[in-house]
């Protein structure tokens, strides 16, 4: 129960923090904490226009993506243990967050803006990267632990392996993920409005009111979710108490935005040409975590 | 151990998808000093003289004396810091990233007395890659670089028969090494000053004059 309040609720509050670090570090004041909540509130009383060249993809897509994401959310052991939890759901994981992208560039292929098609394209050439290293990383996840359920795997039967330098890797890997997935800042800037360098958010143009509401509420719930997951390859869930489990997972999320933040201060926007060399990067990162798993275990 | 042999693996990725020459040397110097630790780590003791005489010696050749050397050169040949790699930068990641998970995926037989699994495979993904880079830079100091990566590739293997191998011998391979850097500096020199620039693709078209 407290799994759902938290991936409800909380997601558009780490969004604030992030804002709030990037605007310390650059010596501003920075929007509130809940700012999110006001822009989400504000969207959700306004009405929607839809462009006279587009089908109803465009009004099924924010929709799908919300529910995709909130369903792909289920499977993740957040606290002790996932609502949903079966032999194999990282293979639905990952293809739930595919569903998302594939949506989401459906849909802004479906408007006809050049600009929005452009922006699909880029997103299809570095998700066509980034999945290659994210499924790389939970096969390792699972070679690991010997098992194919998110929740068996962060269980970590006989102890968290915190000293195996395959864990690190596949930490730094997935953060990468996590940065462009998402699309922050060395990959993307998710605040920019100049549609020549943007890949995120040139697709979601065409979207008002509610559906921009939902759009970056799913936006937000995917970072959290990603935080979450990503924080909990290094610091797993404990399992003592849900009210505590519930504090730390908040503690560690907050903890990664903070983290994000301070990168996004620190690092300029990757030319777009240099962007396809850091996931291949990532992947071949991913794939040598792998190999120590299989070689430490005597496999 | 693992970590240390780890972060060797990581280091030659960050080589083979650097841009720059600089950043390039100070890489390889990185890992010359991760490797001298690991004699000590092999033998578990800080005390051992043998042990600390490897460290060292191979610290002051590996990630001192080299890397000034290597930036001596840098200096003096007054080049382009890019590097131009034949093959493109994905490429060679790719072909790198093959690279370890073929040597990682031969059963390689695991030596007696070594310390750790990874060490074999490591050494020989290192020799590979070293190979790798010999083969696909086309500068100079590159090429230099990717030798440093073989030979680092080698002195983790004889890791594996540390216990064994006397000093004298240990000692003598880096001094080796040292020198062979110091000459490679010099033709480095040589064909800057014939060509005025170190690709060593147009050493294939020289001729004798008439």
């Amino acid at each position: 129960m407290l799994h759902l309040v938290l991936i409800v609720t909380t997601p558009p509050f780490f969004l604030g923090v992030i804002a709030k670090t990037k605007a310390f570090l650059a010596g501003r004041k920075g929007p509130p904490l809940l700012q999110i909540y006001y822009d989400l509130l504000r969207l959700f009383r306004k009405g929607t226009v839809y462009s006279r060249s587009s089908s109803i993809l465009l009004r099924l897509a924010p929709v799908m993506i919300v529910a995709s994401i909130f369903s792909s959310s289920l499977l993740v052991p957040l606290l002790k243990t996932a609502p949903i939890r079966f032999e194999g759901d990282l293979i639905l994981f990952a293809y739930l967050l595919g569903l998302v992208r594939f949506m989401t560039i459906l849909a802004a292929m479906d408007v006809g803006s050049s600009f929005e098609g452009m922006g699909a394209s880029r997103e299809a050439s570095l998700g066509a990267l980034t999945e290659l290293a994210f499924f790389l990383g939970l096969v390792a996840l699972s070679a690991m632990t010997r098992s194919t359920s998110l929740t068996a795997i962060f269980e970590w039967e006989g102890g968290h392996p915190f000293w195996n330098p395959a864990l690190l890797i596949l930490f730094a890997t997935f953060s990468l993920i996590l940065l462009t997935e998402n699309s922050r800042m060395p990959i993307d800037d998710p605040t920019t409005h100049l549609e020549l360098t943007m890949i995120h958010e040139v697709m979601i143009l065409d979207y008002s009111g509610p559906d921009l509401a939902l759009i970056l509420y799913g936006a937000s719930m995917k970072l959290f979710l990603f935080m979450a997951f990503t924080s909990s390859l290094l610091w797993p869930p404990t399992t003592a108490n849900i009210w505590m489990g519930g504090g730390w997972l908040i503690l560690k999320v907050t903890g990664m935005s903070i983290a994000i933040g301070l990168i996004e201060s620190a690092n300029a926007r990757l030319r777009l040409i240099k962007i396809p060399q850091l996931l291949v990067a990532n992947f071949v990162a991913a794939a040598l975590g792998l190999a120590i798993i299989l070689i430490g275990r005597g496999v | 151990m693992e970590w240390f042999l780890t972060g060797i693996i990581v280091t030659t990725f960050f080589i083979l998808g650097a841009s720059r020459l600089a950043p390039c040397i100070r890489i390889a110097a990185v890992q010359g000093a991760m490797l001298s630790v690991l004699p000590i780590l092999a033998r578990g003791s800080v005390t051992d003289p043998h042990s600390l005489g490897m460290f060292f010696g191979t610290f002051l050749i590996k990630a001192i004396l080299i890397p000034i050397l290597l930036f001596r050169s840098l200096r003096q040949s007054k080049i382009r810091e890019e590097m131009e790699p034949t093959v493109s930068r994905h490429l060679s990641l790719l072909a790198g990233g093959l690279v370890v998970v073929l040597s990682f995926s031969w059963q390689l037989p695991n030596l007696p007395g070594s310390h750790s699994p990874l060490i074999v495979p490591t050494a020989l993904a290192m020799v590979l890659l070293g190979f790798l880079l010999l083969v696909t830079r086309r500068k100079a100091v590159t090429q230099v670089i990717g030798f440093l990566v073989l030979e680092n590739g080698v002195f983790l293997f004889g890791m594996t028969l540390a216990t064994e191998f006397p000093i004298t011998v240990e000692m003598g391979v880096l001094l080796d090494l040292l020198v062979g850097v110091f000459v490679m500096g010099i033709m480095i020199n040589h064909i800057n000053r014939t060509f005025d620039h170190i690709d060593t693709t147009l050493l294939a078209s020289l001729r004798e004059t008439e």
